[in-house]
């Protein structure tokens, strides 16, 4: 029971931290540029897409296809921040969700086009297969690989928003443009260098995700959920927020399917809707 | 806030905050002589016509909340599946009668909207965003798991009615529900353009443009909110109703996201804030769907984003919206 129990746990942290390595571009778009995009979940389709691609058509193996998925899908980010996006940052909530909801489709369509409506499969290396004996537990090796990845990718930017200019930067901009822009940042610049990391990180987590979450077209509509509900319960533009908002979510949603699989999704709605109610700005966010 | 990025309409249309007098221009009597036209020169396009006109009454019931109050919504179909649920199960278990049948969907989604609508008033944009999301998707979740009632994802079939008005028999050809839908879409929208015409109307117009400041002047910014909210829940669960007793049959799609990012769709499409524009739009949508998702659903998917895109960038009102600018500028260079 308790070893049952632990296996859980673990299954909830590496699904969680999954969610926190794509969510968190999503939360950090919110929290600097106010836009709510929804379309955040096409970006890590298209990590995953581009991983499986360059495995299976140009040869890569699977670690070195995860800096092509990072590095494709922050270009594809910062020039769809250039050319639409940044017309869209003064507009109104309701027409950034509906652009956001129009480039989902758009991408949900192109991906069924060039890769049809089936799972993809993806080839993991040798060593992440089969489970890994830690203190008494099997845990599984690759879902081990993904924790201590997302907790290095983490400590990171935690570091990168603490301790560089460019994080000062951007935490100036979060707190209030208008001054940020007052002081010589060019926060256009900082908008479109976030806009790529964050794009970039859901990419990587598209990849890494392929074997745990899938990967078809309906990704980005079957899981806009979790990663909104990961930034508006975290709190938009808290790192920090939005990881203990994830590993929460993973956990019970595990949890939840394991205990209770009989109600299904409805344990992580419910719990959503509870927490948005507690907490409308969210576990860490600011209040208004 | 539906109007914040480009020119608010008041300078389109002087008049646009004084009280309308009611009557009915000329080119709304043309155009609701339109679906009785369709109904005798297009005999075989009857069953796709119901669904536009049931489409129709769920999309403004969306534009009272959206377009009128300004409140985002991204849950409405909760509201039609209530609705489409109580029906048919009315019917299933005996009570196949249509009237009280669709009056009863109404007043079971209006109870449920005025539950739901102490949760997402009180939010900002984003968690009422999050709210009615969530909320539409736990009742997705609930009437999946709930198979026994629901019927699950099978749909719950035996829908059966009796005759309408205790004469009518619905036919297969779909002309009594034809006739139906028109007749309940052309009765809610009477009361639904004397509704957005009266008083309250224009203090819902009031709370879009300026939320902090209607208190100032005395409008019960909550209480109206609550109001127009369960007035919508309650026409979409008309509508809901309305699919339920012409198809004779409820899927779970009826709940699910599709069907409110659809509406959303359809709204922006015909121009939000106007009773016509939602008719125009469900109308536009439902027939370029039936001729290009025939061609390949995928397509239709990536081009109905497109429009999204383009609609949003670059024609913010919509069709309507276009319409009144040109016919504002063409009378403008009549004088």
């Amino acid at each position: 029971m308790l070893i049952n129990f632990a296996g859980i746990l673990f299954d909830g942290i590496a699904y969680g931290s999954l969610l926190f390595l794509i969510g968190v571009g999503l939360s950090v778009t919110m929290g600097l540029m106010n836009f709510i995009n929804l379309a955040h979940g096409a970006f890590a389709m298209l990590g995953g897409y581009v991983c499986v691609a360059a495995m299976t058509r140009l040869g890569f193996p699977f670690l070195a296809a995860l800096p092509v998925a990072f590095i494709v899908t922050a270009v594809a980010g910062v020039v769809l921040e250039r050319t639409l996006y940044q017309r869209l940052y003064q507009a109104s909530h309701l027409d950034q969700v509906l652009f956001s909801i129009g480039l989902t489709f758009m991408a949900m369509a192109a991906a069924t086009y060039y890769w049809g409506p089936g799972q993809q499969p993806v080839q993991l290396p040798g060593f992440l297969h089969g489970q890994v004996r830690v203190l008494g537990l099997d845990l599984g090796a690759y879902r081990l690989f993904l924790i201590a990845l997302v907790l290095v990718i983490t400590l990171a930017l935690v570091w990168l928003v603490a301790h560089t200019r460019f994080g000062a930067q951007v935490r100036a901009a979060v707190d209030n443009q208008q001054a940020a822009a007052g002081m010589g940042i060019h926060v256009n610049r900082i908008f479109a260098l976030t806009f790529a990391l964050g794009s970039g990180l859901a990419g990587l987590g598209g990849a890494l995700g392929i074997d745990v979450l899938g990967l078809d077209p309906t990704f980005p509509v079957k899981y806009m959920v979790y990663f909104l509900l990961v930034v508006s319960v975290g709190g938009a533009g808290s790192i920090k927020g939005t990881l203990v908002a994830a590993l929460i979510l993973g956990v019970f949603d595990v949890a939840g399917k394991y205990y209770v699989p009989e109600v299904g999704a409805f344990v992580i709605y419910a719990l959503m809707v509870l927490l948005l109610i507690l907490f409308p700005a969210g576990l860490y966010g600011r209040r208004v | 806030m539906t109007v914040a990025a480009t020119a608010p309409p008041q300078t389109a249309n002087p008049g646009f905050h004084r009280l309308s007098d009611g009557r009915w221009h000329r080119i709304e009597i043309v155009f609701w002589l339109l679906p009785p036209a369709a109904f005798f020169l297009l005999p075989g396009y009857l069953v796709l016509g119901s669904q536009i006109l049931i489409v129709a009454l769920f999309a403004l019931s969306l534009d009272l909340i959206l377009g009128y109050a300004g409140i985002v919504s991204l849950g409405h179909a909760a509201f039609f599946g209530i609705g489409a649920y109580t029906a048919g199960l009315l019917a299933v278990h005996g009570w196949g009668e249509p009237l009280t049948g669709l009056l009863l969907a109404g007043a079971m989604a209006a109870v449920g909207g005025y539950l739901v609508s102490f949760l997402v008033v009180r939010g900002q944009e984003l968690s009422r965003l999050m709210v009615t999301l969530g909320i539409g998707l736990l009742l997705y979740e609930a009437a999946n798991e709930a198979a026994f009632i629901t019927g699950g994802v099978d749909g719950l079939s035996g829908v059966t009615m009796w005759r309408l008005l205790g004469v009518f028999p619905f036919d297969l050809g779909g002309k009594i529900a034809y006739v139906y839908s028109m007749a309940v879409l052309f009765l809610l929208f009477m009361l639904m353009r004397r509704l957005v015409n009266s008083p309250f109307g224009l203090s819902l117009r009031g709370l879009r443009e300026g939320s902090k400041r209607m208190p100032a002047i005395g409008a019960p910014v909550l209480s109206r909110q609550v109001r127009i909210f369960t007035i919508a829940a309650g026409v979409a669960g008309i509508a809901g109703g309305l699919l339920a007793q012409t198809t004779q049959f409820v899927g779970l799609e009826v709940l699910g996201f599709p069907r409110s990012a659809e509406l959303l769709i359809m709204l922006v499409l015909g121009g939000a804030g106007r009773l016509y524009g939602a008719l125009i739009g469900a109308a536009l949508f439902m027939v370029a769907q039936e001729y290009l998702s025939g061609l390949n659903p995928v397509y239709w998917q990536f081009w109905i984003g497109l429009l999204l895109v383009v609609v949003v960038l670059f024609a913010r009102d919509g069709v309507t919206g276009a319409a009144e600018a040109l016919y504002t500028r063409l009378r403008g260079k009549g004088k």
